[in-house]
């Protein structure tokens, strides 16, 4: 049982250190959640891409440098402390990359994966649905066989980054009379600019169009665009959430660095003898050490040839829970200058975006659930 | 990196898991309580004979340590099995012999330690006033603080220069809470600073003394006070009696109070963790029993939830109790503490609540995890003190 790293990891943390040294933008660009703050943050994901930093976890063919598990947390820890942007390719990089790599063909990995190295392709996904949310797999959105494709209809909602992105990925209802709502679901990617597609920019509790609503009326998407087999998609999107990219959705370097930076607000604003503010300090440091650890171990149970499966949702409710406490900490540390939405190191923002973590990406109360029954064993019931 | 038990560890912490649950130890624990420490004591042996306390000592006093990740490790088990007796104390017992590097105290009490034949207590600066399990333990140690000498520090700073009469304060650095040292320090200079008593001025082992400072002592008492009842009957409390044989004296035995300080807020994290995880799987097991309205009250989302939320609690805290074996930093182990405590006292609410009444009863062996996370939450550290800990620079 140890915690130390490697030489090679050692030297790959100075050489990533060395290059976000030189690279990060200050000041840091505007909110990605606006077209100017997009751009920017696009430009960054070419800027990271040219040193090969954007996706260091992948194939050196695809633009990556074949990072193993824990290169790739050292790199995340290094990125955030060196305070660099937000990732707007995230919806890529973390959900649709991981299910390419299992279940798409060479082909498809030749043709999207370098475009979304290099931000030139920016993706949002399409999940969600006005009358599927939690209950995903009542989705309604279609698909109907064409020539040489299929053709989409229906509505995508609280479609992340969907406002400026340029394709999206999302689950379709392509055998409309299976007898089990999980059956039937095709795996599809489309283009956003494409014939019949509208985009309904959503503005999220600050006002941002931080996602959208997407009316799909026979938007045609060739064969080539479908993942894995027709009928597959729950299978195939349900894989990419218990595997190793379950423990990496949010790095603990991001929470490391957020942890630091509280602490020195809270030593540079705070009354050192207000106890209850310091304890809730000290809970973000704990917090963030506990996070480290846990991704460590799982780490080593992935490198030990392991699957996560549902421990990836003790994860999820961990670190959406952590962070609003975190942004809370800090804005009472603030006090007034925590409440204009523009306010200090990006704090006021940070608060926001935290208070959707315990909603997306599977509600917390699916994940505890998911929990109670798959790691606790208690018998299923009525949600 | 490999941040998992080896397969010779986990080897260790099964065949612990199988000896405790042949020998029993809810009954030896009721005992205990009872006043009777013989099935304890059977016990403690099986314990030291699966090296247990060895793991504590180093190689050359007889122990096959230190080595905290196995120790950690072992105490998930001890907690887990809700063993009874002064486990925790007579590892840092162990750990502040080892720091202080004396020899003769050293191999006076080590050998004897790693061999299960001497079951240690201690009470330390800044602890409270009360030993646990003196009246069974075979040696009673105390580590008197250095005396108030009344210094530039304004008052209340956390006891610089003060803390003897309450054995908070500067002595055992950086483990005092500030409020703490300020009530020590008036405690000190209302009883000349010489005393063994508490921060809340409730110690009675106070004798006066000369107010000329004295280096922190490491005695032997020569008994205990009445054994008080706990909250949780099976850690039973007493004040050790003043005087006795002095072991070692001068700045040193501070920095291996600290050290002490230390082991015993990761066996104690690692004590806590082991609570909450029988707690919880205890409850598992009874809401997927419990049928209310026709249906396992476990399939009631209300009761999914808190058990999911206790479940996290305490996945989180295992990592930062190895973590914090492994790494040993005072920083880690506090954050530990404070988690796994917090977590095991949180999984004994749900424990409770979701028992009902009969949980709210001793006809269950429930009750003795029940009644333990609250004392291990707070023993060697409250979370308070603890939290501060994890922010000092």
């Amino acid at each position: 049982m140890d915690l130390t790293h490697t030489a090679d990891e050692d030297a790959f943390r100075a050489e990533a250190r060395a290059w976000l040294r030189a690279h990060v933008p200050h000041p840091p660009p505007p909110s990605l959640e606006t077209a100017e703050g997009f751009a920017a943050h696009r430009a960054w994901e070419a800027e990271l891409h040219s040193g090969r930093w954007s996706v260091v976890a992948w194939p050196e063919q695809y633009g990556g440098r074949g990072a193993d598990v824990f290169h790739w947390l050292v790199f995340e820890e290094e990125y955030y402390a060196a305070g660099a942007p937000g990732r707007v390719s995230q919806n890529g990089i973390g959900l649709l990359a991981p299910t390419l790599f299992d279940h798409g063909t060479q082909e498809q990995r030749a043709r999207i994966l370098p475009p979304m190295a290099s931000g030139e392709v920016v993706w949002a996904q399409a999940w969600s649905e006005p009358e599927a949310g939690s209950d995903l797999a009542s989705l309604r959105s279609r698909g109907v066989r064409t020539a040489g494709g299929w053709l989409l209809s229906g509505q995508k909602t609280w479609s992340s980054r969907a406002a400026f992105a340029d394709r999206a990925f999302g689950l379709f209802r392509t055998a409309p009379d299976e007898d089990r709502p999980h059956r039937g679901l095709t795996y599809l990617m489309f283009d956003l600019k494409a014939p019949g597609v509208t985009v309904r920019p959503i503005r999220r509790l600050d006002g941002k169009p931080a996602f959208a609503e997407l009316f799909l009326d026979e938007v045609f998407v060739p064969d080539e665009d479908v993942i894995g087999e027709p009928g597959q998609g729950w299978r195939i999107a349900m894989s990419t959430t218990g595997n190793e990219r379950g423990l990496m959705l949010r790095s603990p370097g991001r929470y490391l660095a957020a942890a630091r930076r509280l602490v020195g607000l809270w030593r540079a604003t705070a009354d050192p003898s207000d106890t209850a503010l310091r304890d809730r300090v000290a809970d973000a440091v704990i917090g963030a050490r506990a996070y480290q650890l846990f991704t460590c171990a799982g780490a080593s149970r992935v490198a030990a040839g392991s699957a996560i499966g549902a421990e990836s949702s003790l994860n999820k409710v961990f670190w959406s829970e952590y962070d609003i406490a975190l942004h809370e900490t800090a804005l009472d540390l603030l006090g007034a200058e925590g409440e204009p939405a523009d306010g200090r190191d990006g704090w006021s923002e940070g608060y926001v975006f935290s208070l959707a973590g315990p909603i997306y990406a599977g509600t917390n109360e699916i994940q505890r659930d998911i929990i109670a029954e798959r790691l606790l064993g208690l018998p299923k019931g009525r949600r | 990196m490999r941040f998992l038990p080896t397969d010779e560890q986990r080897a260790f912490t099964r065949s612990l898991h199988t000896m405790l649950r042949a020998a029993r130890p809810p009954a030896a624990a009721r005992a205990w309580a009872a006043g009777d420490p013989a099935p304890g004591r059977a016990a403690w042996t099986g314990l030291a004979e699966a090296g247990v306390f060895a793991l504590a000592v180093p190689e050359n006093h007889g122990g096959l340590g230190p080595l905290p990740a196995e120790l950690a490790l072992a105490f998930v088990e001890l907690g887990r099995h809700a063993v009874p007796g002064p486990v925790v104390e007579t590892v840092a017992v162990a750990a502040l012999l080892t720091a202080l590097g004396d020899p003769a105290p050293a191999e006076r009490l080590l050998p004897g330690i790693a061999a299960g034949e001497v079951m240690a207590t201690l009470r330390l600066p800044g602890t409270g006033p009360y030993a646990l399990d003196a009246d069974a333990a075979t040696s009673v140690l105390v580590v008197d603080a250095a005396p108030a000498v009344p210094g530039p520090g304004s008052p209340g700073d956390g006891g610089s220069g003060s803390g003897s009469g309450s054995g908070s304060g500067s002595d055992v650095k950086g483990h005092a809470d500030a409020s703490e040292g300020a009530h020590g320090g008036d405690h000190a200079r209302d009883r000349n600073g010489t005393g063994t008593g508490t921060g809340k001025g409730t110690g009675d082992a106070s004798r006066p003394g000369p107010k000329a400072a004295r280096p922190p002592t490491l005695r032997i008492a020569p008994g205990h006070g009445p054994v008080r009842a706990s909250a949780d009957p099976v850690r039973r409390l007493s004040v050790p009696q003043g005087g006795g044989e002095v072991l070692a004296a001068g700045p040193g035995v501070a920095a291996a109070a600290a050290t002490a300080v230390d082991w015993a807020r990761l066996a104690t994290a690692a004590q806590a963790l082991g609570t909450g995880l029988a707690l919880l799987d205890r409850t598992v097991e009874h809401v997927g029993r419990r049928a209310q309205f026709g249906v396992p009250i476990g399939s009631f989302q209300a009761v999914k939830h808190r058990l999911a939320d206790t479940l996290i609690a305490l996945e989180f805290a295992r990592p930062l109790v190895l973590g914090a074996a492994v790494s040993m930093t005072r920083t880690d182990i506090a954050a530990a503490k404070v988690a796994a405590g917090e977590a095991a006292y949180g999984a004994a609410r749900a424990a409770l609540q979701l028992h009902g009444a009969i949980g709210y009863t001793e006809e269950l062996d429930l009750a003795l995890w029940l009644r333990k996370a609250r004392p291990l939450r707070d023993a060697w550290g409250t979370p308070a003190q603890c939290r501060a800990a994890v922010l000092r620079p």
